[in-house]
């Protein structure tokens, strides 16, 4: 299982990685490899040009930078896991990251290159979703930024562009809201069978705003709508949760990924339980 | 396709090497340079039989290129006895039978020296937790979480 053939390139800066990526037709970005390397060597994927970005500078922090919580694209699962800026500012992020693989996993694997890469059975994008993030995005026109609502479109299919390089995650950070990951784990793969992310703000005993979103088994990362749309200004109950819960086992079979060890079916009861422990989680309403 | 010539620090000794670009780390490791304690297993990044310590991180060496690596302190498990003297954790696997046919051993030796250097009084579950990206197929963990456990121990034992 040797990965095919290619040529190594090793970028200093976001400029010239931009610039490696429009001169080699097919070049792909090299981060932390957790995403790629398997499958170059599984034949599922065979770029002829690699541009290692590992030693650009400035993609590597985790900072309060205008109100949001910018995160480098080279930041590791690992680091994600163990910042207490995330941890206070994006708890479902944390969530997500310490659910990675294992330790040597999440000490390899990077946010950037994990978004970038669109593997929807991962766990990060339910929580990115659900905080409501964007990505900092820089091509040879310049920088943009991508709303995650826009940036899952399929498995391994993303709207960040051929010649365009993740830089930062970037998440609003609101006072008073919370959020949380919670997951039903493949215990084979590690993979999330099923992921829920939800983001809460209360307003005294009302459901002011959420955001609710899921990965894993599924088309691809989406938002719960229908989820969210039953829980905004209701009241802070059981019942209020429960219901908005509910909401999920409307998704039909096609919105599932197929997958021989966990039916349609199945992944759907575990959306709906999946979703009511996320947002009994980060709402603080306790079960019956 | 270009060869590179990387350098990389293995248990403090430093190698010029020539590598092609798709050379994994544990390629170079045990066949240009003769660390053959890093074993190949699963190659999905799933047994950790491959971990080994690069700037000071356990991380599998199936799953990067070696170029990637070029300029790294890389630490393997010939590095943990010294002078011939097996390390604390090593004699507690000898001690507590935490392996019987050895394939998974270089790897969860890296990985628990790693966890061990920062541990503080861990349950068996954390234990258990700590080491659950190596897999082993002999001996249900169990003596394993003792060597690590027996290992914390005689370590607080030294300090008191």
């Amino acid at each position: 299982m040797y990965a095919n053939d290619f040529e190594y390139y090793h970028a200093e800066s976001v400029a010239e990685a931009v610039d490696l990526l429009e001169e080699h037709e097919g070049a792909e970005l090299l981060a932390g490899s957790h995403g790629l390397l398997p499958r170059m060597r599984t034949g599922e994927e065979a770029p002829p040009v690699l541009v290692d970005i590992n030693a650009v500078d400035g993609l590597s922090s985790i900072e309060v930078t205008d109100g949001d919580l910018s995160v480098g694209a080279l930041v590791t699962h690992a680091e994600l896991a163990d910042s207490d800026l995330v941890r206070e500012h994006a708890p479902a992020l944390a969530d997500a990251a310490g659910e990675v693989g294992d330790i040597q996993v999440r000490n390899g694997g990077t946010i950037g290159g994990n978004l970038a890469h669109g593997d929807a059975r991962t766990d990060h994008p339910a929580a990115v979703l659900a905080l409501g993030s964007s990505l900092d995005v820089t091509g040879s026109d310049g920088d943009r930024s991508i709303d995650a609502a826009d940036l899952f479109t399929g498995h391994f299919e993303t709207a960040v562009g051929e010649h365009e390089l993740v830089t930062a995650l970037r998440i609003p950070i609101e006072d008073g809201a919370s959020s949380t990951y919670h997951k039903h784990r493949n215990p084979l793969s590690g993979y999330p069978l099923i992921g829920v992310g939800a983001w809460a703000r209360i307003d005294g005993e009302t459901i002011e705003r959420v955001r609710v979103a899921a990965t894993g088994n599924l088309s691809h990362p989406r938002r719960l709508s229908a989820v969210e749309a039953a829980l905004e200004g209701e009241a802070l109950e059981p019942a209020s949760i429960t219901a908005a819960a509910e909401q999920t086992t409307a998704l039909d079979d096609d919105e599932f990924r197929p997958d021989v060890q966990a039916s349609p079916a199945y992944c759907r009861h575990l959306l709906s339980v999946n979703t009511e422990h996320a947002l009994r989680d980060v709402l603080d309403v306790d079960g019956e | 396709m270009t060869e590179h010539d990387i350098t990389l620090s293995v248990n403090g000794t430093e190698h010029d090497l020539t590598v092609e670009p798709r050379t994994l780390l544990v390629t170079a490791l045990r066949e240009d340079l003769g660390y053959t304690g890093a074993n190949v297993g699963c190659e999905t990044a799933r047994c950790g039989a491959c971990t080994v310590r690069v700037d000071g991180e356990a991380i599998k060496s199936c799953m990067r290129f070696a170029v990637q690596s070029d300029g790294a302190e890389v630490e393997t498990v010939e590095g943990l006895a010294e002078n011939g003297d097996l390390a604390p954790l090593q004699e507690q696997f000898q001690e507590n039978h935490g392996l019987q046919c050895g394939f998974c051993t270089p790897g969860m030796l890296m990985t628990a020296d790693t966890y061990l250097k920062d541990a503080d009084d861990p349950s068996r579950e954390e234990i258990r937790e700590a080491i659950e990206g190596n897999l082993c197929r002999c001996t249900g963990y169990h003596n394993i979480v003792d060597a690590i456990e027996a290992t914390l121990e005689q370590r607080e034992a030294s300090h008191e």
